[in-house]
């Protein structure tokens, strides 16, 4: 079932090792880099409206005491 | 209630926003699965290829970032058209948010692509119409992003960004039928739906199977991406200032 006699030929991808990992390399480095940037950019937006909201609820309750 | 009902019930944010939530981790979870089958078929599994020895593995993940590439365009262009006829928001924040990822797929496309040619065809990259077309279309991404960040007010930036994507529209076919219009040294098309396929049927398979990761990998960061947009855009309203509140993640 399985193409290869063993695992350095594997790596070797019948001499086109560089291209073949060049290309499946890349393609996986954004296909996981991409949702990490993503998840780090919602978090980055959630805590950052929380703190506007804080702000605007602090200056809104002041301007009502007074 | 009737389907119409539904339709605009699923277009409002407030409705939209958890539902996306919910359908994330299944298209994650579909996108690995499928991806972990299509890696084993297409790398493991799959014989040599008699013209191209093994460097043809490429194939499977150049032909799915290719079709990616353009039906994304297409996706983002009829949000386009939905959100300038109707004036929905929520269209608009679609074709935001499938843009960068658009962009990558063109990228790969041409990278992979690139890591194909120089062995088989002797050079990295030709002007070549197929290569040509695939590299407009990448600009048309980056024309779309940079546009749209240029312009502060997001509804203006949604029919702008709608507009190029409208007019950029007709590169999609260019690139789909080059390779037969023009005499181009980039090969036909590997799977056709008229034909049956030239290839091995594990070769075919393989190439199905990560085609499927990669569509449901984009629709998964798509949600990704345009729940935070939501987010953002939608800051002044009660059901955003609500969900804050709560939300302690």
């Amino acid at each position: 079932m399985i193409h290869w006699n063993s695992f350095a030929d594997f790596l070797a991808m019948g001499g086109y090792a560089g291209y073949v990992w060049g290309s499946f390399g890349a393609t996986a480095l954004i296909l996981i880099l991409e949702p990490l940037f993503i998840i780090r950019r919602r978090k980055e937006t959630i805590s950052r409206l929380k703190r506007q909201m804080r702000a605007e609820l602090a200056s809104s309750s002041r301007n009502s005491v007074e | 209630m009737n389907a119409r009902f539904h339709l605009y019930h699923y277009a409002s944010p407030a409705t939209f926003y958890p539902l996306a939530g919910k359908l994330i981790p299944v298209f994650a979870a579909l996108a690995v699965v499928f991806g972990l089958a299509g890696l084993y078929l297409g790398l493991l599994v799959a014989p040599t290829d008699f013209q191209q020895g093994e460097g043809y593995r490429i194939i499977f993940i150049h032909v799915p970032a290719s079709w990616m590439s353009m039906f994304i365009y297409l996706v983002m262009a009829f949000w386009a058209a939905i959100g300038l006829a109707f004036n929905t928001r929520l269209s608009g924040m679609m074709a935001t948010a499938l843009a960068p990822t658009g962009a990558l797929m063109a990228f790969l496309s041409l990278w992979t692509g690139a890591l194909w040619g120089k062995p088989m065809w002797g050079a990295w990259w030709v002007w070549d119409a197929r290569l040509t077309s695939e590299l407009i279309l990448l600009f048309l991404y980056i024309g779309f992003i940079a546009l749209q960040s240029a312009i502060d007010d997001p509804r203006r930036a949604d029919k702008a960004g709608g507009v190029l994507l409208l007019v950029g529209v007709v590169n999609v076919p260019v690139i789909y039928f080059s390779v037969k219009w023009w005499n181009t040294l980039h090969q036909g098309a590997s799977v056709s739906l008229t034909q049956s396929p030239s290839m091995a049927t594990t070769m075919l398979w393989g190439m199905l199977l990560m085609a499927l990761c990669f569509w449901m990998y984009s629709i998964a960061v798509a949600l990704m991406r345009v729940r935070t947009i939501l987010l953002e855009r939608e800051r002044h309203t009660e059901w955003v200032k609500e969900m804050l509140a709560g939300e302690t993640k």
